[in-house]
């Protein structure tokens, strides 16, 4: 392949595997630092990493495990480099510990779960979505995080790119949550003129305190080495960055709540979706994110040739929820379809933000292969 | 000269055993934490070695050559 | 008139929290003074921890320092002298920290030798959460989830640091202060992973449990059952139980690791 003199892929069209456009998409936001220990079905992000990270001058360490994988990734971007790390169900429960501690000490850093079928060691080879949940809720406390969701090859090469841009503008971990389907598949990606891809990077600096945010609650990142002197702690911290939070309610719920509410105030300009005929969908909309939005898409062009009032809306940003688009779409059609590569996740998530103004029906599918167009069909015919 | 910062000792007294030359006591004054910290006995017996300013915990002692 | 180690120190948060008499004021002073002597540039300094009474220990130095998850600071360090190996790197940490739930990152730090300096506080106990029994813990001495007395085998930390490729190994205690001064420099000055082990007093848990009397007991405790690795060469294991040999087991020169992969970024860069 073709290095430009960044040493990024030329722009041109392509034919790639998911979890190589994830790593192609990581060196062109900028990532300097790859933390990572290898998983089915993850392991070519790493190994990719591994061998074009050296190419500009990016560091690459194979850790001896998912928590020491995140940790250095959190060490690294504490010393200034863009980092990220890869995995998939099992190693990205270990990860959870220390992606409450990257919350707590605002530290970007992009985590790519390509998931698989759980629970436990499960299917390593097949895919599935069922850590959904769990990107939102797995660690401990009251948090926010970012979490995006690929369909295509094509997406895991533009979403790590958002992912990395989300991370350091709001200096919090950002999920891509892929999963096997995508992860392994091979398909075209084009990649534009990058004149026309906006790279962000994180404001390094500090306010009088390390950790007084500016008016966007997300405080500078006096990052290491360049004499701001910072304590950083997981313990509940005040502005000083002491730990004199941890036994202070005061301290500790103003700090907890801006953490939450820098994501939250900030969710309109994070959400992103792809929808079509929400204009004409009073039958039926099928809400979906990742994998089964590719048979989503063709279920509504299929219902919509049989003269239903079929439109879809595909979550590329799952978390933080979009609550009000789906609020919106819910007063335009009679029923919701969930298509889910699990028993239920993302579909709570869609019946809260619906508030009872249509039905909602989850169609699960686990076992790791995916939905057919057929299926979401039925499940709208047997609604 | 030997400055003890009597608020800053927690009245460990390591100061007392580990001084070769058995320059420390303890004082007959509470400090304002409530213990009665360590201070200096003879001063004249000090020969400057400094392993009390090493030895204390909390940074409590200083030791000046005159 | 102020103590040297203040300038090195966050004034605003002292006192610290170390009990009476606890031997990390001690460990504290005497990395403070190595610091002093070897003139460090002290913005290029970082400090990391894990959790645990000896993890508190960065939170009071006016240095960057990122107290991170139990057992975790060697992984974090890691990250830090590789992202930028200008940095000097030292984490400090405890028995239970290094021996138990990060001894994992503990072998394979040691392993890659990477250029970080780790000081750890050995206090036989978790002291943070009430005294519990640590893998360093000698055999028989009480801990309050050993209340009849430990029954498993105590983990030499030096002798895994140096099994594992560690380029310095030494152990000192509270009570050798100059000489721990002189290894912390050493350990700073190595080109490589440096494990220091400081066998330190916690009267509050390990001293109360197993009936010293106070504080200054236990450190003469400490103190004379030392041995020096010289002497303790020509003495047999039974002369040897229940003693803590101190000296420097490992000097070596060995490949660094944060050099190691930029000599592999000089081959195989393409970027200018």
């Amino acid at each position: 392949m073709n290095f430009d003199d960044k040493g990024r892929l030329k722009p041109g069209k392509y034919f790639m595997q998911g979890n190589i456009a994830i790593a192609e998409g990581a060196i062109v936001a900028g990532c300097k630092f790859y933390g990572g220990y290898p998983i089915t079905p993850s392991s070519e992000v790493a190994e990719r990493m591994a061998l074009r990270l050296p190419h500009i001058g990016g560091k690459f360490v194979q850790m001896e495990d998912e928590i020491g994988a995140l940790a250095s990734v959190i060490g690294a971007s504490w010393a200034g480099l863009k980092s990220m790390t890869a995995t998939s169900g099992p190693g990205f429960s270990l990860m959870q510990e220390n992606i409450g501690y990257a919350v707590m000490t605002e530290t970007p850093c992009v985590i790519v779960n390509v998931q698989r079928g759980g629970p436990s060691t499960g299917q390593p080879t097949l895919a599935s979505q069922g850590d959904m949940m769990q990107a939102k809720w797995g660690s401990h406390g009251d948090y926010q995080i970012i979490a995006l969701s690929p369909s295509s090859v094509q997406e895991c090469f533009e979403y790590t790119i958002k992912a990395f841009n989300y991370a350091e503008k709001y200096r919090v971990p950002v999920m891509v949550m892929s999963d096997e389907v995508v992860g392994h598949m091979r398909e075209k990606v084009i990649i534009s003129d990058y004149d026309n891809i906006e790279i962000i990077n994180r404001k390094v600096g500090m306010n009088e305190l390390p950790f007084k945010p500016d008016d966007d609650l997300i405080p500078k990142m006096p990052i290491f080495g360049k004499g701001y002197r910072v304590h950083v702690t997981g313990l509940s911290h005040n502005e000083k960055g002491y730990p004199d939070a941890a036994s202070d309610p005061v301290e500790h719920a103003k700090l907890v709540k801006r953490l939450n509410e820098k994501i939250l105030r900030h969710k309109k300009e994070i959400w992103d979706y792809t929808a079509e005929y929400l204009d004409d969908c009073s039958d039926v909309v099928i809400v979906s994110y990742g994998s089964p939005s590719r048979a989503g898409e063709i279920a509504v062009k299929e219902l919509r040739e049989q003269d239903i009032a079929a439109g879809y809306i595909k979550l590329n940003v799952v978390w933080p929820f979009p609550d009000e688009i789906i609020y919106e779409v819910a007063k335009k059609t009679e029923k919701i379809i969930v298509p889910e590569m699990n028993l239920g996740q993302i579909v709570r998530e869609v019946e809260r933000a619906s508030k009872g103004l249509c039905k909602v029906k989850l169609v699960p599918k686990i076992g790791g292969e995916l939905h057919t167009p057929e299926e979401i069909i039925m499940a709208y015919k047997n609604f | 000269m030997i400055f003890i910062n009597k608020e800053l000792c927690k009245a460990c007294y390591i100061c007392i055993e580990f001084c070769p030359k058995k320059v420390f006591t303890i004082s007959k004054e509470l400090n304002k934490k409530g213990v009665y910290p360590s201070e200096v006995d003879d001063e004249s017996r000090c020969t400057y070695c400094k392993i009390c300013e090493l030895m204390c915990p909390d940074q409590a002692i200083t030791v000046v050559k005159k | 008139m102020e103590h040297f180690a203040l300038k090195y120190l966050r004034k605003d948060r002292l006192p610290h929290i170390f009990c009476p008499g606890c031997g990390i004021g001690i460990i504290i002073n005497c990395t403070c003074k190595a610091m002093d002597e070897l003139n460090l540039d002290l913005d290029k300094v970082v400090l990391t921890s894990g959790i645990g009474c000896s993890s508190r220990i960065p939170g009071y130095f006016y240095l960057d320092s990122l107290h991170t998850t139990h057992g975790r600071a060697l992984a974090f360090a890691t990250g830090i002298k590789v992202a930028n190996p200008e940095l000097t790197v030292i984490c400090f940490t405890g028995d239970g920290d290094t021996g138990a739930i990060g001894g994992n990152h503990f072998i394979h730090a040691c392993r890659r030798n990477i250029d970080i300096t780790v000081i750890c506080v050995n206090n036989y106990i978790y002291g943070m959460t009430g005294g519990q029994v640590s893998p360093t813990t000698p055999e028989e001495k009480v801990a309050t989830t050993a209340p009849y007395g430990n029954i498993e085998n105590p983990l030499d930390l030096c002798k895994l640091a140096e099994a594992a490729g560690a380029s310095y190994v030494a152990r000192w205690t509270t009570a050798h202060p100059f000489q721990l001064v002189r290894s912390i420099k050493k350990g700073i000055n190595k080109k490589g992973f440096a494990f220091i082990e400081v066998v330190s007093q916690c009267y509050t848990y390990f001293g109360r449990l197993n009936k010293f009397k106070n504080n200054i007991e236990l450190l003469k405790y400490i103190k004379e059952n030392s041995i020096n690795i010289n002497k303790a060469k020509n003495m047999s294991e039974e002369e040897l139980k229940g003693k803590i040999i101190v000296g420097e087991f490992v000097d070596r020169e060995k490949s660094e690791f944060s050099e190691e992969i930029h000599k592999l970024i000089d081959k195989h860069k393409i970027v200018k």
